[in-house]
């Protein structure tokens, strides 16, 4: 790139108008594009879980008839998990990796677009599932055989139809993160310098590659048990509705660490930062995500425990899940290990990235707790699942997302964001948060079922103080939105670094970010 | 009620599933002190503001390795119960009586096999109540219109099938959960100590009415089950 066109960038700047978000290959625009949608779908399935916790209130039916509910838990899930977090951190690794590794874009920028564009697209389709007769999708976002084939709404094609594009998004998205980081980092940018936010977008990358098409192929044989006189999953046809458990499971577990690697790499350049200190154990740390990723398609039947398997199955399985534990373990062991004896402030994204280090935490004991098979027994499908893996969601991956974005949000935006609110959007969020969830474990271990619109009496104290804290939880992510709103249009100017501890290639440009960066390489230092 | 805690149930799984989950979880307490401690006292005593300057250690393999094995060791430790008892679960050989378990949508239907009885066990909770007209009474949602009555101190099998979309037999106080599969059998199998009503639910998503199929599981020492059961079988052959 020579001085000549970056001039008449310069002058030019962005197209304007709605032509420039519809065409663009830039991947700061549409790193924007990625947030700001997953931002709608995290306020939509929030307003689901709203709906969801207001029936929970009281025992007895008051809003709603059961067969609504189920359709408000499968919506709420689905949302939340394909269409606010995955696309969230897409949008991270957009805004992020070319400037982590001193590239000038993505490698692949038109793709880059169209990974981006089919999701509002799928999401519509899903959406308005609500409208649709017979209504959304109801049979759980897990969708589970023969339920969601026999028994399924007219919708449940509509869904199969969306799940396959956003799945192509996410797969697109993949290959184009593999390409930039194996091709276009700086020289002197080494695999092992990068940061380590790169990396676990590199793994997860992976991931995506690898269980995406599992997941198209769920439910294409679930289509075609629908509508193409197949039995895959019907015993009365030769078929097995635990085969398709196993196919989604082989899909959803990878799913669920691709969900959270990436939060993991936020975390590990928010906590050097404010630690003035660097990451401890970085070669270790590259290990144990990779050890996690290959672990990850090795446990899948730990959702299964209760269907029936094979002694020798459960055994495997429960083995295979509790090793997971070590390299967890050690990246937690490595965080804290960074903060021990660093000169620390507590700044908003630090306090979310200590929040995450102790609840994520404690969303990983109960994943131990479940691990063990005879006491899974007593858990699964339970509530006590729910509380699991809602901490591991929401304080691990949507606390990962939050943290990125006060990180980052002087820099996307030239603004610094006050930091009164940010702190105030934190408390509310963490203390709500565990007031919804923590009396949840209670709840599962009280007898209380996963996916029902009503309960028994002795539920009732506990599922009033979740709906609270929820209410509570929901109006501080409002406030969350207003904060960053508020920033985008103004604020304190933003330094280039505005976080005294912080390293890396991404501080050297000035905020906000230029429309084009790194049009020629960086120097790295030896 | 806040209830906070598993129930140790009425057999000796129940009782044995409980003590693991108690242990699991104060191990997980003991690591959570650990490493929370460490972290709060980085945050007490660590802070810039307190004058604390940072250290510049970043790697140490020695202590990778430390905080590998042990915690690997720890899993061990926890792994040789968990696998002891999951292996008494399995074994369901010598059952003194066998009863088949279907799951309909909403409803579950029992087969006394080798006794010729069987009757469905659907919700009896009346629908004023759960439309908040009438007030709820103290088993809502959770009692039937047939109990599944069984003897104490005999070694039950339970085959769970479905007659339509997988629901899954639960009754926390028996340490039994179990999905009922359409078109396959599972098995369990239990050992009730004391005489008592046991109430659970169906714990697998299986439609609009999944929170309205309850289990009340109704245990009696040996003489009272067999003059239950041949009341059952009198009304069985009145019926033909």
């Amino acid at each position: 790139m020579n001085n000549d066109l970056q001039h008449s960038y310069a002058h030019h700047g962005p197209a304007k108008g709605i032509t420039r978000w519809l065409f663009t290959t830039n991947h700061k625009d549409i790193g924007t594009m990625y947030m700001i949608f997953a931002c709608a779908m995290f306020f939509l399935g929030g307003i689901l879980a709203m709906l969801i916790r207001c029936e929970l209130f009281k025992p007895g039916l008051h809003l709603m008839e059961p067969e609504f509910f189920n359709q408000l838990t499968t919506m709420h899930g689905l949302i939340m998990v394909f269409g606010a977090v995955m696309p969230a951190f897409a949008g991270m690794a957009n805004w992020m990796i070319p400037l982590m590794i001193g590239a000038p874009d993505m490698a692949l920028p038109r793709l880059n677009n169209w990974s981006f564009w089919i999701l509002p697209f799928a999401f519509l389709i899903l959406s308005s599932s609500f409208f649709m007769p017979g209504g959304a999708p109801n049979f759980g976002w897990t969708f589970y055989a023969p339920l969601s084939t026999t028994y399924g709404p007219n919708s449940t094609d509509f869904f199969i139809f969306s799940i396959h594009i956003m799945g192509m998004s996410s797969i697109l998205a993949a290959i184009n993160v593999i390409v930039t980081v194996f091709n276009m980092r700086a020289p002197g940018m080494t695999l092992m310098r990068m940061p380590l936010f790169v990396w676990t977008w590199l793994i997860t990358a992976f991931l995506l590659i690898a269980v995406m098409p599992v997941l198209a192929g769920a439910v294409t044989m679930m289509l075609a048990d629908r509508h193409l006189g197949t039995s895959f999953f019907n015993a009365g046809g030769g078929g097995d509705p635990v085969l398709f458990q196993h196919i989604f499971w082989f899909f959803g577990h990878p799913e669920v660490y691709i969900m959270i690697l990436p939060s993991f790499g936020v975390v590990s350049e928010i906590i050097p930062t404010f630690s003035r200190k660097p990451l401890f154990g970085y070669i270790s740390m590259v290990y144990a995500t990779v050890s996690i990723a290959i672990l990850s398609f090795l446990v899948w039947a730990h959702h299964m425990f209760t269907t029936g398997m094979p002694l020798a199955g459960e055994l495997f399985f429960m083995f295979a899940t509790m090793l997971i534990a070590v390299p967890t373990g050690v990246k937690i062991f490595n965080w804290v290990a960074t903060m021990f004896r660093g000169s620390l402030s507590f700044e908003t994204p630090m306090l979310f990235a200590c929040a995450f280090l102790i609840m994520f935490t404690i969303g990983g004991f109960s994943g131990l707790m479940l691990s063990m098979v005879p006491a899974d027994y007593q858990y699964h499908d339970t509530y006590f699942v729910v509380a699991h893996f809602h901490y591991v969601l929401i304080p691990g991956a949507v606390f990962g997302i939050i943290a990125g974005v006060y990180y980052w949000l002087p820099k996307w935006t030239g603004h610094m964001y006050s930091e009164v609110l940010g702190k105030t959007h934190f408390w509310l969020s963490t203390i709500s948060m565990n007031a919804t969830f923590f009396p949840m474990h209670f709840l599962g271990l009280a007898g209380m079922p996963r996916r029902i619109p009503d309960y028994a009496l002795q539920f009732a104290e506990f599922n009033k103080v979740a709906s609270i804290g929820a209410f509570v939880f929901g109006l501080s992510q409002v406030f969350f939105l207003f904060i960053v709103i508020k920033t985008i249009r103004g604020g304190k100017p933003a330094p280039a670094r505005p976080w005294e501890g912080a390293k890396g290639l991404t501080w050297e440009v000035p905020s906000p970010a230029p429309y084009h960066t790194f049009t020629t390489p960086p120097e790295i230092p030896a | 009620m806040y209830t906070v805690n598993m129930t140790q149930g009425v057999t000796a799984i129940s009782h044995e599933i409980y003590t693991l989950h108690m242990t699991i979880f104060w191990i997980c307490v003991a690591i959570g002190v650990v490493v929370f401690g460490t972290m709060f006292w980085a945050i007490i005593f660590h802070r810039k503001s307190r004058g604390a300057v940072a250290a510049h250690f970043h790697e140490s393999t020695k202590v990778e390795i430390i905080w590998s094995i042990i915690p690997f060791f720890i899993l061990i430790a926890m792994a040789y119960p968990a696998s002891h008892l999951l292996i008494k679960m399995h074994d369901t050989r010598d059952s003194d009586l066998t009863i088949k378990v279907t799951g309909y949508m909403w409803r579950w239907h029992y087969t006394y096999l080798d006794h010729d009885v069987q009757f469905m066990s659907s919700l009896s909770t009346p629908y004023e109540q759960i439309i908040n007209r009438d007030v709820k009474g103290e088993h809502y949602l959770r009692e039937v219109d047939n109990h599944l009555v069984l003897p104490i101190n005999k070694k039950i099998r339970i085959l769970t099938t479905a007659n339509d979309v997988i629901h899954s037999w639960w009754v926390p106080q028996l340490g039994i959960k179990k999905d009922a599969i359409p078109g396959f059998i599972n098995e369990a199998w239990m050992i009730i100590d004391h005489p008592g009503i046991y109430r659970g639910q169906c714990a697998e998503l299986c439609g609009a009415r999944h929170g309205f199929m309850p289990i009340v599981v109704e245990a009696m020492n040996d003489a009272d089950f067999s003059a239950w059961l041949a009341t059952q079988k009198t009304k069985a052959t009145q019926q033909h």
